[in-house]
């Protein structure tokens, strides 16, 4: 099962395994890692799911979509570019230990 | 006795369950649903769920361990038939009793079913549950024709689903336009456009007076009031939804379309709260409604968790927003359809995208955008902040939406 290490403002980690297939935002609504509001459950239609992602595996998720950018311009937090909204990140094992550090806030 | 005993284990209940604990309320918690599901999302199911896309276990709007690292009691499979007031305990349907200080009530809403001859032959299909969305996805592949009864959320984003996997579908609506009142008839007749482009065979202002059976115990189409029929093999009902309140009916409580509740979920008798699809308050403009939507189930929830803790400081007033997918069009409303004095337009509805924004007295007051998901992120904002806005600044696409601020208004709400 591929893990996910969330990091979060404070700088404490969590790990949390998933079984592929499953979004990063699921994961951490899962797991109540709060710092990941998602209001919309994951329907890429609110940018309350911002986090950033490890540089090193950055180009092993799926690229960014058109309705993802333009809500990736509307974040709480300041978008950089590894910027991403968690909801549209699937775990595989390409994407095994990836960090993934939570934003301060997403509203 | 101490301790709250929340009915109905959904997005609602959940998030009252989460919030009581993240507010500090260490007594038992109790969650009942009477689903054998630990509480999941249900807007993928009229959506990718019915494809594939989503699976089962990606519903769950929180794992297992989550419940027990924070000593919250889920039962699953357990329906509550009664309260006993004096007792203060809920009664599940085999006779286990649940005390409790406070009552949550979250049961939630069920679709109001066909009210014609033939609603219960098989093909006729609702949905609200997975077990639902399941009987839906399993019929769809071994059908051609399919009959949509109602033009609301759920029946668009099904007849979408449907012809985008080829099947032939008629759509039956019995008024004028799609989706009610929840958008504008400019947003309705822009789906209506987009429907009719995909295929879908959409009618308006028809009802249909019977289902008619086809080979013995299954339908085989529609009867319209007019006389016409239409053959299909799948007849899919969604002509809306009932909040559960058989509990608050029995317990007395002050009833609307919904159990009615104040701006701190509270129901008109003591210790007894109610949140989410059940539940009717009086909203920002004054309007008492029950508003179906996860933006509600969770707000109000949380509301009811900090008035459970004693905390009266912040009463409901978020300001609500919805969405809806149909095909790759994302449909999301934000603020309350309400009177306004102003409607600009931003974008262009034939490039794809665009946003309706509604202003009164100079501040954005309601929002829907099509395909335009940060416009509607932004629009929500503008809205909480009661912000005043220049008209000519939102209409200009190649400005940012928040660049048309003029002043921030001094009553700004704290919400968000
Ligand atoms: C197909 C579909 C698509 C949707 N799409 C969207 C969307 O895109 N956007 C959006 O904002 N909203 C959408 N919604 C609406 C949203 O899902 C609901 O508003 C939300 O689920 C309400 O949460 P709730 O907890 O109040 O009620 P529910 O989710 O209905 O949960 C209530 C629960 O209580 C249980 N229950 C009832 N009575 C009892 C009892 N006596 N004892 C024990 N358990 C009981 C029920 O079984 C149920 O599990 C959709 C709904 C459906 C069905
Ligand atoms: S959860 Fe809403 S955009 Fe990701």
């Amino acid at each position: 099962m591929p893990s996910i290490f969330f990091v979060e403002p404070d700088g404490t980690e969590q790990q949390v395994d998933v079984e592929p297939g499953t979004s990063v935002m699921m994961a951490a609504q899962q797991h109540g890692i709060e710092g990941i509001v998602a209001d919309c459950g994951g329907a890429c239609s609110c940018a309350t799911c911002h986090v950033y992602v490890e540089e090193r595996l950055q180009g092993r998720f799926a690229p960014v979509g058109s309705f993802e950018d333009e809500l990736l311009d509307t974040t709480a937090c300041e978008r950089l570019p590894n910027s991403r909204l968690s909801c549209q990140l699937t775990m595989s094992d390409e994407t095994d230990g990836v960090r993934i550090e939570v934003p301060e806030s997403q509203m | 006795m101490s301790g709250v005993v929340i009915v109905g284990a959904c997005q609602a209940g959940m998030q009252t369950a989460a919030s009581l604990r993240e507010h500090g309320y260490s007594e038992a918690i109790t969650l009942i649903g009477e689903e054998q599901h630990l509480p999941y999302q249900r807007p993928p199911l009229s959506k990718g769920f019915v494809t594939g896309r989503t699976t089962v276990d990606q519903l769950a709007l929180r794992v297992e361990s989550f419940y027990t690292e924070r000593d919250i009691e889920v039962i699953t499979g357990d329906r509550i038939v009664e309260i006993d007031r004096s007792a203060r305990s809920a009664v599940g349907h085999l006779g286990r009793r649940y005390p409790f200080e406070h009552l949550v009530l979250t049961t939630g809403s069920h679709p109001r079913p066909f009210p014609g001859p033939g609603a219960r032959l098989r093909n006729v299909l609702t949905l609200r549950s997975v077990e639902d969305a399941v009987a839906i996805a399993t019929s769809f592949n071994g059908v051609e024709d399919v009959v949509v009864l109602g033009g609301g959320f759920i029946g668009l984003e099904l007849a979408a689903t449907a012809a985008a996997l080829g099947k032939t579908v008629t759509l039956v609506e019995a008024t004028a336009g799609l989706m009610g009142r929840a958008v504008s008839p400019r947003v309705a007749d822009f789906f209506l456009r987009q429907h009719r482009a995909r295929g879908v065979d959409v009618r308006l202002n028809s009802s249909v007076s019977e289902i008619i059976e086809g080979t013995p115990g299954e339908a085989g189409g529609v009867l319209l009031t007019t006389g016409e029929s239409i053959p299909a093999s799948l007849i899919v009902v969604g002509i809306g939804a009932v909040p559960t309140t058989d509990l608050g009916v029995d317990l007395g409580l002050g009833m609307g379309l919904g159990i009615l509740v104040d701006e701190f979920a509270q129901t008109t008798q003591p210790n007894v709260l109610a949140a989410g699809d059940c539940a009717q308050h009086r909203d920002l403009a004054g309007h008492s409604r029950v508003l179906t939507s996860v933006q509600n189930a969770i707000d109000q929830a949380t509301v009811a968790a900090r008035t459970i803790t004693g905390d009266l400081s912040r009463p409901y007033d978020a300001v609500p927003w919805f969405w809806s997918d149909q095909y790759d069009l994302k449909l999301q409303m934000a603020g309350l359809a309400q009177d306004h004095d102003e409607v600009v337009l931003r974008g262009d509805p034939e490039a794809g995208g665009f946003s309706l924004l509604y202003l009164r007295d100079g501040r954005l007051v309601w929002a829907e955008s099509v395909s335009k998901p940060g416009e509607h992120v932004v629009a929500r904002r503008l809205i909480s902040a009661g912000s005043a806005v220049d008209p000519n600044l939102l209409a200009d696409t190649t400005v940012r939406m928040q660049d048309a601020v003029i002043e921030n208004s001094e009553m700004a709400s704290t919400v968000e």
